[in-house]
Parts: structure tokens; C-alpha cells; sequence
């Protein structure tokens, strides 16, 4: 008996969903993120508008004052779907609970300076709050925006600040005891330093449109006050004792450089889209820089000391320079 | 002038150093077969790890297309930014 091998080759009929070769502009084999967020907002069918804001339908792109043609078009670079943010958090927190039980089994924060200590707690400690407000602020755009390619980024973003809120939390255990949970809950409500970042926070609550609060607290809030405390505070705090408070705060910086790669790359989408968004976002931009500047003002002088205002200058003129690399004329 | 060619497994990884591979080498001619992808490229191809990261959306290290990789042909330079093909000595 003689059998015969061949090779057959069976060619696929279509590569991808229709919707999404539709985007692609052909029938091209396309990403699981494409495949996972072409085609996943609701824009038909709505029926009735709800009672809570007839204005409106229950998805709508008018509740911003940007406008896309298309809204697909604010994708996220990361190409995060569910699957792959939850691996690359997953590998993150990792790191943070390696860097935490590293701190915990050698007594690295017992042997932590006092004065280090003390300062580390007063600044970093009420931002657990800010965090707070963070994903509140992010739940929100991903309730009320439009788009699903800049809704689910937002609700992972939420999740995020929220991750970083227990992080900050078991910074504060760890340094200290639950008690300084509510010293610096007490810092937040009352002390004057901290007044100018919570009015921020607080009001930017009620800001109805989800690209302006988009712009307030991720591209604006969040760039100014990251490099803040992450990178100079930090490198403050090392210089006075050990760097224990950076190995604590591992997972916000590394967080800060990748989600900063998504806030710019929706900014640069939606004010390159038309003249009207850009002069939009960047009057947002810099109405917003201006008060967080004022806001961390009093934080950056009470964490650098002397060095406080240099510290800010170069912050600022760094957080200027993304701007402008995103297309915003400040 | 000869081709040089690289092929890879078919998957979702090794699509997006495709894509950087066609954006980098205008010539680049590619054949999808089952299972596997190739590129053919006169004379000298190269992969850099800027494009290959704006394409995946993450930091991307050369040496993990290795995994991907099933042949190549062509003298090779490797280095942290570029990975280059070509026939010249």
C-alpha cells in the first residue's frame, strides 16, 4: 500500500468580523484588541431617552463638547482588552508585592529615619484620597462617555487608581499603623496644605463634560502631581535614608509612564480630529494646569523644602512639553 | 541582488513585527502560509525595536522575537535597537 502526503493549504474565507474589516478599510487579519473594541458601542435603538436627563440619549457623543467622526479613532496604544490589562497588572502587582514583602521581612521600615518616616506619611499618605477621586472620576467618563475604545481604557484606568489607593494604604501600614490612616484622613479634611488639592478634586466631581474631566484629572491633576511625588519626592526621601518609600511606590511610577502613553495618545487623536477640540482641550488644559499648580504649591513646599520651587519649575516645563508634543498650544 | 527572508510563526505577537517589518522595508514582500508568515526583502532587512514597540503598544526586547522566529537567511546584526539582515560582509 502506498500512501501519498500532501501539503494542502486551506485559505481562510475572510480574515476578521465584517465591522471591523469595515475599520480597517479591508479584510485584513486584525488584533484581538481591534476585535475586542470595533464595532462594541451602542449607538442604535435606544428607545426611550432617560427620565434623568432627557436631554440626551442614553449613549450619546453630545454629552462632550469634542467631536469625533469617528470615535474608534481614540484607540488605546497599549491595545489593553480585558485579557491583556489584567496580564500586564497582574505582572505589576507582582513586583509591588515582591518589593512589599521585601520591605516587611527584613525590617527594612523599622530601620527607616524618623524624620523620613514622618515626612513620607504627611505627603504620601492623604493622596489616597486624590486616588479616590480619581476613580470616581474615571467610573464617570466610563459611564457617560462615548466611544467604547476610550470608555473601557477609562474603566481600567478606574480600577488603576483605586489599586493605587490600597497601595498607598499599605505604604501607611507598613511605615506605621492604622491610626496614621486617620491622621492623614484628619490632613486631608483640615490642615490648610492639603485645602487646594481637595477643592480641585471636589470640584472637578461635577464637571458634566467627560473630555474636560478626561483632561482635568488624567492628562492634567495626574501629570503634574505623579512626577511630583513619584519621582522628586521620592528621590528626596531616598537622599534622606533608604529608598524603602520607592520600593513602596514602585507600582505608581511604573503605572505613570504607561497609562501617560494612552493619556497622550487620546489627546493627540482628538485635538488633531479638528481646529475646535484643539482650542478646546488646550484652553481646558490650561485653565486646569494653572489651578493644579496652585493646588500642589503648598504640597511641593512642605515635601522639597527649599528646593520646592526649582522642583515645580521643571515639572511644569515638563508637563508643558507633553502638552505640546500632543498637540496642544499652551 | 538576493533576498533576504525571515518567517515566523502565525500569531498574535509575531503579526505586529510583521507590520513594523512592512512600515520599516518599503520592498518587503510578504507570503502567508499556513501557520507561518515570510518575508522576502531585497537585499537587506531590518526590524527596529521602536517601531516593533509602537505597533505592540509596550516595551519590546529584539531578542524576544527569537521565540516567534522559525528561519532566516542573510548575514545577521543584532543589536539593543536593530536587527538587520543583508548579504553585505
Amino acid at each position: 500500500m502506498q500512501i501519498d502526503l500532501r501539503t494542502v493549504s486551506i485559505k481562510p474565507i475572510r480574515q476578521t468580523f465584517d465591522n471591523v474589516a469595515r475599520h480597517l478599510g479591508g479584510d485584513k487579519p486584525a488584533s484581538r484588541y481591534l476585535e475586542g473594541t470595533i464595532g462594541i458601542q451602542s449607538e442604535d435603538n435606544f428607545h426611550y431617552r432617560p427620565l434623568w436627563d432627557p436631554e440626551h440619549e442614553i449613549f450619546d457623543p453630545s454629552r462632550t463638547a469634542i467631536t469625533m467622526q469617528d470615535w474608534y479613532q481614540l484607540k488605546d496604544p497599549r491595545q489593553f482588552y480585558y485579557g491583556t490589562y489584567t496580564i500586564a497588572r497582574a505582572r505589576m502587582q507582582e513586583n509591588a508585592e515582591g518589593d512589599f514583602s521585601f520591605v516587611d521581612e527584613r525590617g527594612l521600615a523599622a530601620d527607616y529615619p524618623a524624620a523620613a518616616k514622618k515626612l513620607a506619611l504627611e505627603v504620601i499618605l492623604p493622596l489616597r484620597h486624590v486616588e479616590w477621586g480619581g476613580n470616581m472620576n474615571n467610573s464617570f467618563i466610563a459611564g457617560y462617555g462615548y466611544g467604547a475604545a476610550i470608555c473601557s481604557p477609562c474603566m481600567y484606568h478606574a480600577m488603576d487608581h483605586l489599586g493605587i489607593a490600597q497601595y498607598i494604604t499599605r505604604l501607611g501600614l507598613l511605615l506605621d499603623d492604622a491610626p496614621a490612616l486617620d491622621v492623614a484622613k484628619q490632613a486631608w479634611l483640615a490642615a490648610p496644605m492639603w485645602q487646594g488639592l481637595r477643592r480641585y478634586v471636589e470640584d472637578s466631581f461635577v464637571v458634566e463634560d467627560w473630555f474636560e474631566l478626561f483632561v482635568a484629572h488624567n492628562l492634567v491633576l495626574d501629570g503634574l502631581l505623579y512626577p511630583l511625588i513619584y519621582q522628586h519626592f521620592d528621590k528626596a526621601l531616598t537622599a534622606l535614608g533608604s529608598p524603602v518609600v520607592s520600593m513602596l511606590t514602585r507600582f505608581q511610577s511604573e503605572w505613570f509612564t504607561e497609562t501617560s502613553k494612552w493619556v497622550d495618545a487620546s489627546i493627540k487623536v482628538a485635538s488633531n480630529e479638528n481646529a475646535d477640540n484643539k482650542a478646546r482641550l488646550s484652553a481646558w488644559t490650561k485653565a486646569y494646569r494653572d489651578k493644579a499648580i496652585a493646588a500642589l504649591k503648598p504640597i511641593a513646599a512642605h515635601a522639597l523644602g527649599t528646593n520646592a520651587d526649582t522642583i515645580m519649575t521643571t515639572v511644569i516645563d515638563q508637563f508643558n512639553a507633553r502638552a505640546a508634543k500632543a498637540g496642544l498650544a499652551l | 541582488m538576493s533576498n533576504v527572508f525571515i518567517a515566523f510563526q502565525t500569531n498574535e505577537e509575531s503579526r505586529y513585527i510583521v507590520e513594523a517589518i512592512l512600515q520599516d522595508n518599503p520592498g518587503a514582500v510578504v507570503s502567508e502560509q499556513p501557520a507561518m508568515v515570510k518575508i522576502d526583502v531585497p537585499d537587506c532587512l531590518t526590524i527596529k525595536r521602536t517601531t516593533v514597540e509602537e505597533k505592540m503598544g509596550r516595551d519590546f526586547d529584539l531578542q524576544e522575537l527569537q521565540v516567534h522566529l522559525i528561519t532566516i537567511s542573510g548575514h545577521l546584526d543584532e543589536t539593543d535597537e536593530e536587527f538587520t539582515l543583508s548579504w553585505k560582509q
